[in-house]
């Protein structure tokens, strides 16, 4: 995706907003403020020449001594156009995000996977329950701070007390 | 008891349990619960190449109500334990089990939060087959033994044997 186009086509439908953008090996990435990311997600997916009809994954990145504490990624795929996108916004540990499952129904099993491994809620999200780990399940295994050997891990009584779930 | 002598050669005497033992052990029908790599190593074995029905265990069978030997080859995920508990709990006694590979056996090199670490934890298993992957002919080996078991009840095929392991010259 040529970012010239790309912040064109940005300043002209948000203008104010905030935003960067990065390139590295051909891959453009653009991040985006929390609050507006679903508005760029359907500007993107609606604009007729950009035509992001394909989410490929959400999926979300853990830097613990960071605040806000979480990226959330997502990766779009012009299946007319030939071209593909990074969006990433951050976000507060306790904070939640809009759902965009009703622009692609791929989204609904990225959020809960994001929200199982996570803990990274999503407002609006038709089914939010965890997809991977059992019901049972106990914290967020992807947390860089979950130990490793779970429930088994002396570490566990730690986590269990710093991060209720 | 003496009926060889009088009719001859054509009749042999033993007890029921052992002649049921007999048959059992030569016509063990397998439950395939291969859930990961350990389960190419198994196929291999059902194969022709290694071919398990050289002991009478080419009866594969899906249905845990018609299986009497179950197979656990590969890892068992937290969220498969249940599944495995419950397809142990619908075979019809008498029923035995082998935990092929490191994985089913003690979770393997797997030491995380989603991998049970052994099948003993859950259900109880007869026979053990050591390897990441074991190879068919452990595999055999360890299906070999539980026929003894089968023969002469559990726990019984470590029983010292002819088949002393011969000391390898250094
Ligand atoms: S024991 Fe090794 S080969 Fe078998 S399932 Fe585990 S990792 Fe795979």
């Amino acid at each position: 995706m040529d970012l010239a186009i790309l912040n064109q086509k940005l300043t002209g439908a948000f203008s104010g907003m905030a935003y960067s953008t990065a390139e590295a090996c051909g891959q453009a990435t653009v991040e985006v403020p929390a609050d507006r990311v679903k508005d760029v997600l359907k500007f993107l997916r609606d604009d007729a020449d950009l035509q992001f009809d394909m989410l490929l994954d959400v999926t979300a990145v853990d830097y613990p001594a960071r605040t806000p504490r979480f990226e959330i990624v997502y990766i779009l795929v012009s299946t007319e156009r030939r071209h593909r996108i990074r969006i990433k916004t951050r976000i507060e540990d306790g904070r939640a995000l809009q759902t965009v499952s009703d622009l692609w129904r791929s989204a609904d099993w990225g959020e809960r996977e994001c929200f199982d491994m996570f803990g990274i809620r999503f407002d609006g999200h038709p089914n939010l329950k965890r997809i991977l780990n059992p019901d049972n399940f106990y914290g967020y295994p992807l947390r860089k701070t979950y130990p490793l050997r779970g429930e088994r891990d002396p570490a566990f009584l730690d986590y269990k007390e710093t991060e209720p779930a | 008891m003496g009926i060889e002598l009088i009719r001859g050669d054509n009749f042999m005497t033993t007890t029921l349990a052992s002649a049921v033992n007999w048959a059992r052990k030569s016509s063990m029908w397998p439950f395939p619960f291969g859930t990961a790599c350990c389960g190419i190593e198994m196929m291999a074995t059902l194969a022709s190449k290694y071919d398990m029905a050289r002991f009478g265990a080419e009866a594969v069978r899906f249905s845990p109500r018609q299986a009497d030997l179950l197979i656990v080859a590969g890892t068992i995920c937290n969220k498969m334990a249940p599944v495995l508990k419950r397809i142990y709990d619908q075979m019809s006694d008498p029923k035995w089990v082998i935990a092929m590979g490191a994985c089913a056996s003690c979770g393997g090199i797997f030491d995380n939060y989603t991998v049970v670490q052994g099948i003993d934890e859950i259900i109880p298993v007869d026979m053990y087959v050591p390897g990441c992957p074991p190879s068919p002919q452990a595999l055999m080996y360890g299906f070999t033994r539980i026929q003894d078991m089968v023969q002469k009840g559990r726990g019984q095929s470590l029983t010292a044997t002819a088949e002393a392991v011969p000391v390898l010259p250094v």
